[in-house]
């Protein structure tokens, strides 16, 4: 679902074409009849945003058919689990949850907690804010288990509430929602169930399909209850698989140039959080139970590969010169924050916001405000020239001599001109090597920002002012490797991984991260990459051999610590054995008193599956987890089904409806995701419910021979004679009313502006049937823009800068616009 | 010879190499009769490279494990790396137009330059504008910079700068960017497409 793999993930898409072939079931739920749609065995269309109700039913299904792994759930899942009784479910409050404030237009979550403990979030930001003293409140679950009922008889245990949450899911509610007719809708959830349990495995496999909507954490969150329930999780052909979207876009996830995040998962410091004192940053982001109670070790590891000798206990190891977030700081308010010159001076590196950001027609009048501006890419990108190629320009509004940007447009290099590694979408940390020189004066991003670095020092070598003291602090002496003065990757992938301060030698795994400045390490959870000296595992190229386990671990390294396979301690009973031989991966061995299998095990190698806490010991970390707790990362060792913390909507999945959206929301009268991130303003204007000005539903995508923004393929000759021209996919029906012929000019406009495509009249798309009328839904690539072989509208105008409440994503993948026959003017 | 020479020797020859009329006279087309003397000679890009690295496709998330083979400097083939159990050697569209995305006409080579309220573009020197780029961070981050709110809830930091950029780069550059900006310059607007 949410993905259209055959076209965007062609290669991974072989291994469910391997599957299929060996007898495996193949499911596509979409909107749209695609290349992936033709390859599977049953095509459920699905309007696109109404994924929860599709997903909530099949969950319903499970629930009310009996037909959930029972040993599976009630040992590795919360479904036992007893919530406060003051909780309120969206179906007694018509589309809410308790804990709303209409004032603050937030929730308070105290009442989403396990009854008598708060839950700390597994997320970066593990603090949530809550009315009574958080940390205080966590403190409980050092004391004993979270309360449980094993019968599912009380009423406020997890099992009932999500048997009331999901009873009005049912077959006739998804299809008057999503348009699926109820018979195909059965037919997915009985292959589903009928492909899970002991002997079978299924995995769903999602992508910006599902992320790109004002709900795209609680879809991922309904499939997430879903496979936890069919015991679909840490198991072989298991699992949730995202398909991200660029070569590092996980790596740059765990990396994160992201501004809520330290390197791999820590929360960046926040002004309005309790982070004042690294003591207190350690003490109210620290987990009590879990492997999240190591956070201060990684922590002030951190600060020391960071701040080298300046960092010390007596500075508090250098926190005070971590910045502090203050609110949202991410693309879409940075958007805003351009326009209205908050941001006088930008730097874009790889990346096009001209045509794939947001309003992109705002998005390119916000750069002109900018005072300074400097593009690095590898060809001349919208982003870059904007000032004299853009729309505004083009319309007259604007003019080069009205533009007062001082931009920089310099030359990046490529993978195979430059050494470092990539994390894929399965964690494998992969090195390229540097086999040619870039061309001319391209340099790569490390030379980039070592060097611009190394200026910075120099100029602010000799102040006395204390705001300088961290740039003059910051450890910044890599070794160079050629004239040029590039630095040496290795030694930062090295950095990153970690090594002893005394003596300088490599790390090998994270537990012997130390909280006392002994330790340096810049991304815990990459500890292991590069283990000794002269052995960068991410250059590890050695596969199995035919008939081996599969797991290829010496073909480059996961993280964590090597691993495969995610929560693989649930890939065998509570007994430490395996649910069946067809789906063995690791297991207890009672005689070496230890975890062994195909597998580098996801839980305590030694921790027996029979240990319990021994509670009146108080026991805290990892102590506190059973042997039956497959989920170290989470406080309580168990798969949420309820999420008490962490996320800002729902502690379950409920369907909304996009921000624009063609019907009122058939299950509650809350129309869309009350929390999520709205900006209506002059220059972002929003449709109404049902608005008749745009009465169609709209979709973006893309196709396989452009990547995302198009850049790099518009400027490929090849992939630009391949794909030339943008189009809108249309119905048959939608074509009819309106009279357009196939290939004919149309132009789909929105409040935020309009684009003219050729019309590309298919029946892959068809009208749904909601609610007893027909909605028209219409489709268009966002892969164009004005430079390159290939030159296109930018999709981008079309869309608005709304986001979903936990991630800050947009929604460019459910919307409303108009259609007409011809081109504007 | 004359002209009229080599054009009547060229054209004979092309005659007999031609296949078509051996596939018309009845001679099976996927046997030697379909060979040329191009095909016959044709031989791999790669057999003439004198380099070969491991390298990674720059395109999605999958991470398909390329060969990148060069001579004298220049990439003159890239394929799929058999042994990767993550592609076995396939490359779909665009990681196999990969050659053809190094070797782009569009690349640019040099820093080009537009002033504020200018009509062009300038090619300028590296070190200048790194230069100028130091100095104007400089110049903003300093003129903006703030220690504290003014309820006195220290945040050192400045809101007047952003970078943007993330995921098509080595989590090598990413570190570094992170560092620098985040914790050297105190940035907080860093953000990449792992959001869109």
């Amino acid at each position: 679902m949410g993905s259209n793999m055959a076209e965007n993930h062609p290669v991974a898409f072989r291994f469910a074409l391997e599957a299929k072939q060996k007898g495996a079931t193949l499911i596509h739920a979409d909107p749209r009849f695609t290349r992936t749609t033709a390859l599977c065995d049953i095509y459920a269309p699905v309007r696109a945003g109404s994924d929860i109700a599709f997903l909530g039913g099949l969950i319903n299904y499970v629930l009310e058919h009996d037909l959930w792994f029972k040993e599976y759930a009630l040992a590795y899942t919360n479904i036992g689990t007893i919530i406060d009784e003051r909780f309120r479910d969206t179906s007694e409050l018509d589309g809410l949850f308790s804990g709303w404030n209409e004032e603050s237009r937030s929730y308070k979550y105290d009442t989403w907690q396990y009854r008598g403990e708060a839950v700390p979030s597994s997320l970066a930001e593990h603090y949530v804010n809550t009315a009574e003293s958080f940390s205080e409140k966590t403190k409980r679950m050092e004391k004993g288990p979270p309360p449980n009922d094993p019968t599912l008889q009380d009423p406020n245990c997890v099992y009932q509430i999500l048997r009331r949450h999901y009873a009005a899911y049912t077959p006739e509610m998804v299809e008057r929602t999503s348009g699926c007719p109820r018979d195909t809708f059965v037919k997915v959830a009985e292959a589903l169930a009928r492909n899970s349990g002991r002997e079978r495995t299924a995995a769903i496999c999602y992508a910006v399909g599902w992320t790109h909507h004002t709900t795209g954490v609680q879809m991922i969150r309904a499939a997430a209850i879903l496979q936890a329930l069919l015991g679909n999780v840490g198991r072989p052909g298991g699992g949730i698989l995202a398909l991200r979207g660029h070569c590092s876009i996980q790596g740059s996830t765990d990396i994160p140039t992201l501004y809520n995040m330290l390197p791999t998962y820590l929360p960046q410091p926040n002004a309005f959080k309790p982070h004042k004192t690294l003591k207190d940053y350690l003490e109210h982001e620290r987990t009590p139970t879990g492997w999240w109670h190591n956070f201060p070790k990684y922590a002030v590891s951190l600060l020391k590969a960071w701040y080298g000798e300046r960092a010390t206990e007596a500075n508090e190891w250098g926190f005070q010169w971590l910045p502090r977030i203050v609110g949202d700081h991410s693309q879409l308010p940075m958007t805003l924050a351009v326009r209205d010159g908050v941001i006088r001076g930008l730097f874009v590196i790889g990346q096009n916001p001209a045509v794939g950001g947001h309003n992109a027609n705002m998005v390119q009048r916000g750069l002109a405000e900018l005072e300074w501006l400097v593009v690095r890419d590898t060809t001349e990108s919208e982003t870059a020239s904007f000032w004299y190629k853009g729309k505004p320009v083009h319309a007259g509004d604007l003019a080069p001599k009205d533009i007062k940007t001082e931009i920089f447009l310099m030359p990046g290099a490529l993978a195979a001109e430059k050494a470092g590694s990539f994390t894929n979408t399965h964690r494998l940390v992969q090195w390229h090597d540097k086999v040619v020189e870039p061309p001319g004066d391209s340099r790569s991003e490390s030379w980039f920002a070592f060097q611009l670095g190394r200026r910075l020092k120099g100029l602010y070598a000799t102040s006395t002012d204390p705001k300088d003291a961290a740039i003059q602090a910051l450890t910044w002496d890599y070794p160079i490797t050629d004239d040029k003065g590039e630095p040496d990757t290795e030694a930062v992938l090295k950095e990153m991984n970690g090594y002893t301060v005394a003596d300088r030698s490599q790390i090998a795994s994270y537990k012997e991260l130390k909280d006392d400045g002994s330790t340096a390490c810049g991304a815990w959870l990459y500890c292991g990459v590069f283990p000794k000296e002269n052995d960068n595992r991410a250059r590890s190229r050695v596969p199995d051999a035919p008939g081996g386990p599969g797991t290829h671990a010496d073909w480059a390294w996961a993280w964590p610590s090597n691993r495969r396979n995610m929560y693989n301690r649930a890939s065998a009973d509570t007994n430490g054995r395996p649910w069946s031989e067809r789906k063995r991966l690791i297991e207890w061995n009672a005689a070496e008193r230890k975890w062994v299998g195909a597998d580098v095990p996801d839980f305590e190698e030694d921790k027996p599956p029979d240990y319990q806490p021994q509670w009146w010991r108080h026991p805290a970390g990892m102590e506190a987890h059973g042997g039956d707790c497959p989920a170290m990362m989470i406080a309580d060792g168990k798969f949420s089904l309820f999420t008490p913390s962490g996320l800002k909507d729902a502690p379950l999945p409920a369907h909304y409806e996009p921000v624009e959206s063609p019907i009122r929301n058939p299950f509650y009268s809350q129309q869309a995701n009350p929390v999520a991130k709205i900006w209506d303003r002059a220059d972002n204007r929003l449709h109404a419910v049902a608005d008749p000005r745009f009465p169609y539903a709209l979709t973006t995508y893309r196709v396989t021979e452009h990547h995302s923004g198009g850049l790099p393929t518009r400027t490929t000759p090849v992939l630009a004679e391949l794909q030339p021209e943008n189009f809108a996919e249309l119905s048959p029906e939608l074509a009819a009313e309106l009279g357009i012929a196939n290939l004919d000019w149309v132009t789909l406009s929105t409040a935020r502006g309009e684009v003219a495509v050729r019309a590309l009249v298919t029946e892959r798309l068809r009208p749904f049937q909601l609610d007893g009328r027909a909605v028209h839904q219409v489709g268009v690539l966002w892969h164009f823009g004005w430079e390159g072989y290939a030159p296109g509208d930018i999709a981008n105008v079309l869309t608005s800068v709304v986001g979903d409440p936990n991630t800050s994503m947009h929604e460019a993948k459910a919307l409303t616009c108009n259609l007409r026959r011809g081109r504007p003017g | 010879m004359s002209i009229r020479q080599t054009m009547r020797k060229r054209a004979a020859g092309f005659v007999r190499d031609w296949s078509l009329p051996r596939q018309i006279a009845g001679e099976d087309a996927s046997s030697a009769a379909a060979k040329s003397t191009m095909s016959r000679t044709l031989r791999p890009r790669l057999e003439e490279a004198d380099t070969v690295g491991t390298s990674i496709c720059p395109f999605c998330a999958v991470g398909c494990a390329q060969l990148v083979y060069a001579k004298d400097g220049k990439a003159i083939q890239v394929e799929g790396d058999p042994r990767s159990p993550v592609n076995q050697g396939t490359l779909c569209p665009k990681g196999a137009a990969t050659l053809s995305l190094l070797n782009s006409g569009d690349r640019l080579t040099s820093v080009l330059y537009r002033a504020p309220y200018s009509d062009r573009w300038e090619e300028r020197p590296l070190d200048w504008a790194m230069d100028r780029i130091a100095l104007l961070t400089k110049r903003t981050r300093d003129e903006t910079f703030v220690t504290a709110l003014p309820d006195g809830t220290s945040v050192n930091h400045t809101i007047a700068i952003g970078s943007l950029g993330g995921a098509t780069l080595d989590n090598e550059e990413n570190y570094l960017l992170k560092k620098l900006f985040g914790a050297g310059l105190g940035l907080v607007w860093i953000e990449n497409q792992a959001r869109i």
